[in-house]
């Protein structure tokens, strides 16, 4: 297929760091390993001509018997200058599914990592806070992989203990005798 | 005098705000650390209302992804399914006929003046003025009558289809658009009169929820937040999608990137909205509202019951779905909170191999904490309020 003129400008500048490259239906779409992402994230937003310095989306794909590296994961930058997009996609094995962490360049990276944490079980390196966004800490599994059934029961979590949490301890708190009352019949 | 003071011990408290609170229309819990009232650090915890929308669509058609669109902003439903209905068409690689891009192009208009009626009148009304609450909701009843005119539903409303939308608007549709126009901007200069010089309005507004330009790219915030720090980003200009090229609108800008921006560019952008409907309506050609393509569109009823060729056109499209050639497509459009973005992944089938969206209030909510770094506990509501958090767009 005929290279879009992006990503012929890219493959001039970036040489061999693309693996794979296509133009279906119009978006410009690079594939880059995982060694070097963030010198080649680094490249394309501060390059003035390419000029990629919005990051719109970080997402990833599973492949679950269809590709190997399994993972995918999908970054999507926008150029607010010149007007153009990039999709930049990064393999990653199942046996080590981690990636380096965007957040030293762009802020926004941390919540969308943090989903991609959550919903694929892929980890990313220097991340300043990698928690679980959507769902909670005592999550078992991560759903968006395909092969998390689709109606899959999660166990019934235990209460949190929170620090310096104020608990009422006043004789007609219903609550607390009603835990009472369930703890002495069990 | 002074230096007789003794310092008085601070002690940072910890206090949740949420998942419940009457002032934060939304499910969302915000863990403060604060030092008397002024906020030290804020994190805000999301999810509440996530539902797997992911997961769901991987298990529907093509088709039946489009109900489940509907509850993502349930604000601007409508802007949700032309969005996932252009991706879809992109990666088929069809074009919808004009008479039905016209259409979708008013229909998503108007549902960015309900979704900025909302979010303007429920900010408002938490701030004390109920009255502008009220009046901004009476507007957005008015355009929600026109909406369950035209689709059968008030939110729940599926009116686009892979190839086009449900059916033709209603044959009085200009007359109703006309009529509510009128009432919403007299409305609109009622709410106005109530706000813009309005000292307790002002003062909780301006200078509050404060974002750099710098910040805001950096987290790639869009939509009125982005604008009101005086970056000039909107799908519909930047890559205009649907006929939004031929209409002539504006994309009013803010400067200080506060709270008092934000609502201004809101207040703004529905006169524009109302521009671009009344523009639609005159240009827009008659012709049909579906394309004639068999592979993607149902067949007429009238084929189904009486042919049994047409039978099995429905039957195949209904069981197996639309085939969707293999590939990936990433298709933005405007939504009223900003870039509302569908990725979509094909393995060749009847069903999505997966559907990311990219919610743009998730990605302002990412920023909340530096947007009220430093302020009172009572900067929480109106910075909250002019985010717009939908949580169905935001858990997803």
């Amino acid at each position: 297929m005929e290279d879009s003129p992006n990503i012929s400008r890219l493959r001039a500048r970036l040489g061999g760091k693309i693996l794979d490259s296509h133009a279906f239906r119009g978006d410009d779409t690079i594939v880059v390993a995982r060694e070097e992402l963030r010198e080649i994230f680094r490249f394309l937003k501060e390059d003035p001509e390419l000029d990629l310095s919005f990051l719109t989306d970080i997402t990833a794909v599973d492949y679950l018997g269809r590709k190997t590296p399994r993972f995918e994961v999908v970054y999507h930058l926008y150029s607010l200058k010149a007007g153009h997009r990039l999709r930049v996609k990064v393999p990653v094995p199942q046996e080590d599914p981690t990636v380096d962490s965007l957040v030293p360049l762009w802020k926004g990276a941390n919540w969308l990592e943090r989903e991609v944490w959550d919903m694929f079980g892929i980890r990313f390196h220097g991340h300043p806070d990698l928690r679980r966004v959507l769902l909670y800490e005592e999550f078992e599994g991560h759903p968006l992989r395909k092969d998390y059934p689709v109606n899959q029961r999660q166990p019934l979590v235990a209460e949190r203990e929170l620090a310096g949490t104020f608990v009422d301890q006043r004789s007609d708190n219903k609550l607390l005798q009603l835990q009472q009352k369930l703890t002495a019949k069990r | 005098m002074k230096a007789d003071l003794k310092e008085l011990p601070v002690e940072t408290m910890d206090l949740q705000m949420g998942p419940s609170h009457p002032a934060t229309h939304g499910t969302i819990k915000f863990d403060l650390k604060l030092e008397g009232e002024k906020i030290l650090a804020c994190d805000v915890a999301v999810g509440f209302l996530h539902r797997g929308f992911a997961k769901m669509c991987e298990q529907a058609t093509w088709t039946q992804v489009i109900p489940y669109t509907d509850r993502l902003n349930y604000v601007s439903p409508l802007i949700n399914n032309v969005g996932y209905a252009l991706a879809v068409e992109k990666l088929l690689g069809v074009e919808t006929p004009p008479r039905c891009q016209f259409i979708r192009v008013i229909m998503s208009e108007l549902s960015r003046i309900t979704d900025h009626l909302t979010c303007c009148g429920m900010a408002a009304s938490e701030l004390g003025a109920i009255t502008v609450g009220f009046y901004l909701v009476e507007a957005r009843e008015l355009l929600i009558r026109i909406i369950e005119a035209v689709t059968g539903a008030r939110l729940t409303i599926s009116y686009t289809r892979i190839g086009g939308v449900k059916h033709d608007l209603p044959e009085d549709f200009g007359e109703q658009v006309a009529k509510a126009f009128g009432k919403t901007r007299r409305l609109i200069a009622d709410c106005d009169r109530l706000l813009s010089r309005n000292r307790i309005f002002i003062d909780r507004m301006s200078g509050t929820g404060t974002i750099s330009r710098e910040l805001a790219l950096s987290y790639g915030l869009t939509g009125p937040v982005l604008r009101s720090t005086g970056v000039s980003y909107d799908v519909r200009k930047a890559q205009p999608y649907l006929v939004y090229g031929q209409l002539d609108f504006e994309i009013p800008l803010g400067a200080r990137g506060d709270n008092y921006d934000r609502f201004i560019c809101r207040m703004l952008e529905i006169d524009q909205s109302m521009r671009i409907v009344e523009q639609a309506l005159a240009k827009m050609p008659v012709g049909p509202v579906l394309l004639d393509d068999p592979r993607v569109v149902l067949p007429e009823k009238e084929k189904v019951y009486n042919s049994i060729e047409g039978l099995m056109h429905h039957f195949k499209i209904i069981m197996e779905g639309i085939h969707v050639p293999a590939g990936e497509v990433y298709f933005p459009v405007e939504g009223g909170n900003g870039e509302l973005g569908f990725y979509i992944v094909s393995d060749g089938g009847g069903r999505p191999y997966r559907v990311r969206v990219r919610p743009p209030c998730f990605i302002a909510m990412s920023a909340f904490h530096e947007m009220i770094r430093g302020a009172m506990v009572a900067d929480i509501i109106p910075t909250f309020g002019m985010i717009n958090m939908i949580g169905g767009e935001c858990d997803r």
